[in-house]
């Protein structure tokens, strides 16, 4: 695939992407939202999770893996990283009891406050917020251009995209081009569909993915099937198993493409990342970090799925001008020393993070489907209690 | 999946304005807009319980369900409205007012000890028994002057909570 009858579009594209990276990233930034969250980092962990408490999101203070596999296989729960994991042991700040009055159990301030900036803003939902473009159309001398960039978008492009089945893309790669060696997997971050079309111009790779219905099924059966994917339902709780041994298997044979997973599960909207499944880094293999990044300034690449269909997104790409995105490829990992496999994926999110430019919330992708535990509250609960009756205690003495 | 407050006219966002006794700026309301969009994913002009707890922040807290009750089914105005109480230039009043409602969550005008109990409950879930909060609240009740039985009014719990380091304000982020 490639730009085939687009070439003076795409060339000069091409031309402006090559010449100046640098100042693609700085042209890219006012398009980001310009508000830092008003919540500092550690602010906006410690009101995310349990009030007083600051959490350190950090490779260094995860309990054991075991543990966390334990809990999960007790609770029958999908696959995804406890956030208990990410508490430090002594995490309450040590302070002296005080007396309990009426006062301290009627006030619930902190509480309403916690929900109410929830409800105003919330890390979460900005993951999965499509950014729409500033409108540049909006003088006399812009908008026929845009007219006539329109007609040539929807008249011209598209047809042809259908007939040739293919779209204009600028992707610049950078770092070693992958190697097919064998107990290696790639993981990425998850944007949109296209990411593994765009990682296949470079390399065959198998991909895990999550069997869509309709057409998009159809397809993943038929064409995707020769490449060599893994299927999986990640509403199946059991499947979880049977998916892991099918990725433990298919690492093991030197003749298979290499893996690509997308240990986010779920796709993001290119400025932030959220949480890695621990599922790709306990294979006992390489892992190799590739990160993507999208130039919105040609297109919105985020397939936003509560608000379109598959079908839409792919219209809105193929009447785009072009794709236009970098790919780093990183240095292999492997596990360290004493490591949890959660560490592990937390340090590749690192990586990625910090090369493709996002930023990092510890939530997992899976809570766009599904409420969040109820542990967490119940975590909530016992520290109120304890200090309710600790404080109950140094009263009575 | 335009630009939101193209679909707020000026009047509109006075209109809101002045509902909410000028609490929040112009741009805060725009602001506020577009996060009631974002939420109200059906685009039915309210947002259901269900998109309200799609917030993994805020169906994580123990005071969700009850919260909900006041929230739930709220078109835009009344939704600013009731965050206005948690700007920085609500009183004091306004604030205790709100949190009375939170307890009063039937509107009787009083608070009693079952409310109490109610509330103690969700804070603190199983880890504390029933016993042990019904001790705990006689135990701080009796302390402060009020017995088992009687119930508290608005005006109880302005003098009970009223202290200078009462602070329930959120900010609205302005893009």
């Amino acid at each position: 695939m490639g730009p085939l009858v687009y070439d003076p579009v795409v060339s000069l594209v091409r031309m402006i992407h090559t010449a100046t990276p640098n100042r693609w990233t700085k042209v890219h930034a006012p398009l980001l939202p310009s508000t830092c969250c008003p919540f500092s980092r550690a602010r906006l962990y410690r009101e995310a999770f349990l009030g007083d408490v600051v959490i350190v999101v950090s490779p260094a203070c995860g309990r054991g893996g075991d543990m966390a596999s334990s809990s999960v296989a007790a609770d029958m729960e999908l696959d995804r990283p406890n956030l208990e994991d990410y508490l430090p042991p002594d995490s309450l700040p040590q302070e002296a009891p005080r007396n309990l009055h009426l006062r301290d159990l009627l006030d619930i301030s902190p509480v309403l406050t916690e929900a109410a900036g929830a409800i105003v803003d919330d890390s979460f939902t900005r993951c999965f917020k499509s950014n729409s473009p500033e409108p540049w159309n909006w003088n006399i001398y812009l908008f026929p251009l845009w007219c006539f960039g329109v007609v040539i978008r929807y008249g011209l492009l598209f047809p042809l995209s259908v007939f040739v089945a293919s779209w204009t893309g600028v992707i610049k790669y950078h770092g070693p081009r992958p190697s097919t060696r064998p107990r290696q997997v790639f993981v990425a971050n998850h944007t949109s569909m296209i990411d593994f079309i765009i990682l296949e111009q470079m390399t065959a790779f198998a991909v895990i993915m999550q069997k869509h219905p309709g057409w998009v099924g159809f397809i993943q059966s038929t064409i995707l099937e020769s490449v060599g994917c893994i299927w999986f339902n990640r509403n199946d709780l059991r499947d979880r198993e049977v998916t892991a041994r099918k990725l433990r298997d298919h690492v093991q044979q030197p003749d298979n493409n290499p893996l690509l997973i997308f240990p986010e599960g779920t796709c993001v909207n290119n400025q932030y990342t959220v949480m890695f499944k621990k599922g790709a880094f306990e294979l006992g293999c390489a892992v190799c970090p590739i990160a993507i990044k999208y130039n919105k300034i040609f297109v919105d690449a985020f397939w936003n799925s509560k608000k379109q269909s598959f079908t839409m997104h792919l219209v809105r790409l193929m009447t785009s001008w072009a794709v236009v995105c970098d790919v780093w490829y990183l240095e292999p990992q492997y596990l360290r020393e004493g490591e949890t496999a959660i560490e592990f994926a937390e340090r590749v999110r690192d990586m990625i993070a910090a090369r493709a430019g996002l930023k990092k919330v510890p939530w997992d992708g899976y809570l766009k489907h599904n409420r969040p535990s109820p542990k967490h509250t119940e975590e909530k609960q016992r520290i109120f209690a304890e200090s309710v009756l600790r404080r109950l205690e140094e009263k009575e003495k | 999946m335009g630009n939101a407050s193209s679909m707020l006219t000026q009047y509109d966002i006075e209109e809101v304005q002045e509902h909410c006794n000028y609490l929040f700026s112009q741009q805060e309301i725009v602001s506020l807009y577009e996060r009631f969009c974002q939420l109200d994913r059906s685009a039915k002009g309210f947002i259901s319980e269900d998109e309200f707890l799609s917030i993994p922040e805020f169906s994580l807290n123990p005071l969700s369900k009850r919260l909900l009750r006041m929230v739930d089914g709220l078109n835009f105005k009344d939704f600013v409205a009731f965050l206005s109480t948690f700007s920085a230039k609500a009183s004091l009043q306004q604030k205790i007012e709100l949190i009375f409602k939170v307890y009063d969550i039937d509107g009787k005008g009083r608070v009693t000890f079952k409310d109490l109990l109610e509330i103690l409950r969700d804070l603190t879930g199983s880890f504390m028994s029933e016993e042990q909060r019904e001790q705990v609240l006689t135990k701080v009740l009796e302390e402060a002057g009020y017995s088992k039985d009687c119930t508290l009014s608005l005006d109880d719990f302005i003098q009970i909570i009223d202290h200078p380091g009462l602070k329930m304000e959120v900010e609205v982020p302005i893009d």
